[in-house]
């Protein structure tokens, strides 16, 4: 596929708000403005961005508590994901959702789901919808290795093989379900490979490579919105921070972080791809980070000048018709 | 001695309270028919209306309970693999984009299957999301015992889902409110257990022939009474009109509430009635400890106290799983035996005057 230099300076700009939203959310989090928990995903900006840029505004997405990015790259805005992480009446969700369930309906984002496993019977119910409709949408679940291994996986994927949905499950194998590693977790080898049991195409990329990213999940998103049916596509990639903010990880060492961090660290090597290409300079790159430095705090002053719900607010927004 | 009612005159007792349907033409048809017809017409006035489950196109349902809709909407009753957690969640993906699906559950027994999809996804998705969802979609499912089906496929779990907050929950009993019950549950906004008693679809009743909704919410007196007053739903509203038929040959007079929907509650009409009795029993056929009996009393119990003469008294299955043999069935099962016990606590008698009926179980 043929991606424009506007294309790819786009891709770049949406991992380093990705990697700067996450990284303010860290601090954030450290200061206690965030109550609850929050799930990091930096280190994954080239798996969720590739994937996110193969659809269209009004395709479907459904994320996982390790959500930020997801909502982040299917276009939301930062300024109401931040009210919302500080349980702020602005926020995405008015304060009832937090960090594990953003959703911005109008973006065709249903929402973060904090049950493991738990998105992929629902875009299997998006998927029925969008076909009974004669829509040309598609549905794309991010999941982690770990939810593999739920039962909704298997199901789900059978359904929408057996009906032909216009669906795309993205895995983005992050190495560790919570503390276990998904080499020790995983039967067969991989999560892509299940494909085969369904009948349906399988994909595993370089989850650090955003272009490859990009190529292969395009290819599985015009393939379901031709009408082929669904497939998986799982994207290798790596998480820098525990499974939870204040995970003291002793399931891996430090060095294997450091490893990551510097030799497959998704948004360093597609600058330094850009810059080889000469679609980047340095300048460039540092206006960029720059620009976005300055809507990151922009949205930090947004969320904590935000106003706090009404506590009677917490009975409103069960019932649509009461 | 047994003595049974005439099914007729029973009917009348039903239909002669409700406001809903009252001067309507009437014609006779089962609750699985009730149920199609509803259907029918919901799906005949809005496309996005759809049932998705197991063994629907073939036979119309397990029941019977959609026959003629496969032929006459192809494509939008849709048979699926056995994956019941998939199913529901279908339903919730479904009903977020647009459509208004109709899920079904097979036997009310398997939501155990789909749990988090229910409980977790369901009913919570509107909430979590600060309003931005609507649910439209209603998930259909066949409860209750009576038929040897042992005890999993027997199970009343209403109370599972009335403690849910998010969802709510109709229990009907006659073809009458299945219908428009049914209606009313399509059209919801909101996500919607409708359970229906498997020994009730061959149950016979008058359903008007114009289009008609019951709204959610309302319950109905099917049998107006001075001195006590029998809050019940289900099968079990036949069980107390059959007992209620007994005491009045000893002169009490029994008034019988179909609660019909338990979530949002008519807890209003259960005001009115208590009020005026100043007694009240509470009858279903789900088991006892923790059942929506339990609510329902407390609630008299907080709200009516004043006017009570009597403690407020349950009567539920034992509890135990539902077994399989037919005699253990029907001693595990609430029968009116159990009924007019109940009557005589609240009315605090100790004298039995009238020979105690025993039903013969289903066949």
């Amino acid at each position: 596929m043929n991606i424009s230099k506007e294309e790819k300076l786009a891709l770049f700009k949406k991992m380093l708000l990705i990697r700067a939203f996450e990284e303010k959310t860290e601090a954030l989090f450290q200061q206690k403005l965030i109550p609850g928990f929050v799930h990091l995903s930096l280190g994954q900006e080239a798996s969720t961005v590739g994937s996110c840029a193969a659809l269209q505004p009004e395709d479907y997405i459904i994320s996982t508590h390790r959500g930020h990015a997801h909502i982040l790259a299917k276009g939301g805005e930062p300024r109401f994901m931040f009210a919302e992480l500080f349980g702020k009446a602005t926020g995405y969700c008015k304060g009832k959702g937090g960090s594990m369930h953003i959703a911005d309906f109008s973006r065709g984002i249903l929402g973060a789901n904090g049950v493991v496993g738990g998105g992929f019977p629902i875009i299997v119910g998006a998927g029925f919808s969008i076909k009974l409709r004669n829509s040309q949408q598609v549905g794309m679940v991010f999941f982690g290795d770990g939810a593999s291994n739920r039962g909704t996986f298997h199901e789900a994927c059978n359904m929408a093989a057996v009906f032909k949905l216009p669906i795309v499950f993205v895995c983005e194998n992050n190495g560790y379900a919570s503390t276990s590693p998904a080499a020790k977790m995983i039967a067969g080898g991989s999560v892509a490979g299940r494909s085969r049991a369904y009948g349906i195409p399988g994909y595993i990329t370089d989850g650090s490579n955003v272009l490859e990213v990009l190529e292969v999940v395009h290819e599985a998103v015009e393939r379901a919105r031709c009408g082929n049916g669904p497939s998986i596509v799982e994207n290798e990639t790596y998480r820098y921070k525990g499974h939870f903010e204040g995970d003291r990880q002793k399931y891996r060492s430090m060095d294997e972080i450091h490893m990551y961090r510097k030799k497959r660290d998704p948004v360093d090597k597609f600058e330094h791809h850009l810059i080889a290409e000469k679609l980047l300079t340095n300048a460039l790159a540092s206006q960029f980070k720059a620009e976005i430095a300055a809507r990151i705090e922009e949205a930090v002053q947004f969320a904590l000048n935000a106003p706090l719900p009404q506590p009677e607010d917490a009975l409103k927004d069960l019932f649509a018709t009461s | 001695m047994h003595r049974c009612l005439n099914p007729k005159t029973r009917l009348r007792i039903c239909l002669q309270h409700r406001e809903e349907i009252a001067g309507m033409g009437m014609k006779d048809m089962t609750c699985a028919q009730a149920t199609a017809e509803a259907l029918m017409e919901e799906m005949t006035r809005d496309d996005t209306v759809f049932i998705l489950g197991e063994d629907l196109v073939s036979n119309g349902g397990i029941f019977c309970q959609f026959k003629g809709l496969p032929e006459k909407f192809p494509g939008r009753i849709i048979d699926t693999p056995i994956s019941e957690t998939s199913i529901v969640g279908c339903g919730v993906g479904a009903a977020l984009t647009g459509m208004r699906p109709i899920i079904d559950m097979h036997f009310a027994d398997f939501v155990t299957t789909a749990m988090d999809e229910i409980v977790n996804q369901m009913a919570k998705i509107r909430y979590m999301f600060g309003g931005q969802a609507k649910l439209p979609l209603v998930l259909w499912a066949p409860d209750g015992a009576g038929i040897s089906a042992a005890a999993q496929h027997s199970q009343s779990l209403e109370s599972w889902f009335v403690h849910t907050p998010g969802l709510k929950v109709v229990v009907p009993s006659e073809p009458s409110d299945v219908k428009g019950l049914l209606k009313a549950a399509v059209r919801d906004d909101d996500p919607v257990i409708f359970f229906q008693h498997k020994r009730l679809f061959n149950k016979t009743g008058l359903v008007p022939k114009e289009p008609y909704i019951i709204p959610l919410g309302k319950a109905a007196i099917k049998r107006s009474g001075i001195h006590i007053t029998l809050i019940t739903y289900s099968r079990m509203v036949y069980v107390c009109l059959e007992a209620a038929q007994h005491l009045a040959e000893e002169g009490i007079d029994v008034e019988v509430i179909d609660l019909r929907t338990l979530k949002p509650l008519d807890f209003a009409l259960i005001e009115q009635s208590v009020k005026k009795t100043r007694h009240a029993l509470v009858v279903h056929e789900a088991c006892l400890t923790g059942g929506f009996g339990a609510e329902v009393a407390a609630r008299i119990g907080e709200e009516l106290f004043e006017y009570l003469e009597g403690p407020v008294v349950r009567v539920g299955a034992k509890d135990v799983p539902v077994p399989f043999s037919p005699i253990l069935e029907q001693h595990v099962l609430p029968q009116v035996s159990d009924i007019l016990a109940g009557v005589n606590k609240v009315l605090r008698r100790t004298r039995q005057s009238i020979d105690i009926p025993e039903i013969a179980p289903a066949q």
